[in-house]
């Protein structure tokens, strides 16, 4: 089993590279892949410290699991409601390049 | 060396490269599976079982099968022409994550301990004994550890829903009204979902007009 460290390492990797794709790429449902991993990457750090945070009888400290279980549900919530928006969008604008979704731009 | 943990670490971040670098987005959906499965393989590898089957019956299963769906439903091809981002926001776009991972590295290369220890199963069971109940009798988290193998989905249960027992170190308030928030929330999102896909008539609703 590998230390904490090195699991916050991939953690903040992972969140680094989704970070990234949110800035560069300009397809709208690539951003919101992206955002997924982003999240995950989050996930997997309260994991990491939930894991090695052992309570007074040695155990992992669950309440840490239970954030990653709320943080799924919504995350499985804003995917769906991010998706009708997207389809919404494309219904009205007939692109999903976020270039050319310059209306609310100030 | 944990070789598994390098393995699966090494299968998400080349998913999460894929998912940034390919122009398809039916091939970008396809690699961030190969990083959920590879991020649910670690949390596997934390003793977390329930949170990585979680991961991949709800990301790798539901959510990318919805992202799969809208991408044909929407019939998007890689563009013939790819049109490629300014390079002022490539550079902005890789220093910033760059400048982050460097700052991590550096902070984690400072932070003492947090090295692996196993977990004390047999030793951890005596604080799940229940001294009203029977010897034969005793909960399905005690007999587990006994066994030395981690309840991991009891315990869970256990911090989610509360325990209003006499056994003080299992006493848990839980989490009753979080989740009840969690479930109105879900049921806006239904709700929401199915307003924002409804195709409204010109005049006859008389809401904004999409």
């Amino acid at each position: 089993m590998a230390s904490l460290q090195e699991y916050l390492f991939i953690s903040g990797l992972l969140f680094a590279i989704g970070l990234a794709g949110v800035l560069i790429r300009r397809n709208i449902i690539v951003i919101f892949m992206c955002l997924e991993l982003m999240l995950s990457a989050a996930n997997l750090t309260l994991v990491a410290f939930s894991r090695f945070n052992t309570g007074e009888n040695g155990l992992p400290d669950y309440n840490g699991q239970v954030l990653v279980f709320f943080i799924i549900t919504v995350a499985a919530a804003e995917v769906a409601v991010g998706l009708a928006i997207i389809v919404a969008l494309y219904r009205a604008r007939q692109t999903v390049d976020v270039k050319e979704l310059t209306s609310m731009r100030g | 060396m944990p070789v598994f943990f390098y393995a699966f670490a090494a299968v998400s971040v080349i998913g999460a490269i894929a998912l940034v670098c390919f122009r398809n987005p039916v091939s970008s959906a396809i690699s961030m599976v190969g990083s959920f499965v590879g991020l649910a393989a670690l949390f596997i590898g934390l003793n977390a079982y329930f949170v990585g089957i979680i991961q991949i019956l709800v990301y790798a299963g539901a959510i990318m099968v919805l992202f799969l769906f809208i991408i044909m439903l929407l019939d998007l091809k890689a563009p013939s022409a790819f049109k490629r981002s300014s390079p002022l926001i490539l550079v902005g776009g890789l220093i910033i994550p760059f400048s982050f991972v460097i700052q991590l590295s550096t902070v984690l290369s400072e932070v003492r301990g947090g090295d692996p220890k196993a977990l004390p199963l047999q030793d951890a069971a005596e604080s799940f004994y229940d001294h009203e109940r029977d010897p034969d009798n005793q909960s399905e988290i005690y007999n587990s550890l006994q066994k030395k193998s981690l309840p991991d989905v009891n315990l869970i249960g256990l911090t989610l829903f509360g325990h209003k027992g006499d056994n003080a170190s299992i006493r848990t308030p839980g989490y009753n009204f979080p989740l009840q928030i969690i479930g109105v929330l879900l049921l806006v999102a239904t709700v929401g979902v199915v307003a924002l896909s409804l195709k409204r008539k010109q005049s006859k609703s008389g809401g904004p007009e999409s």
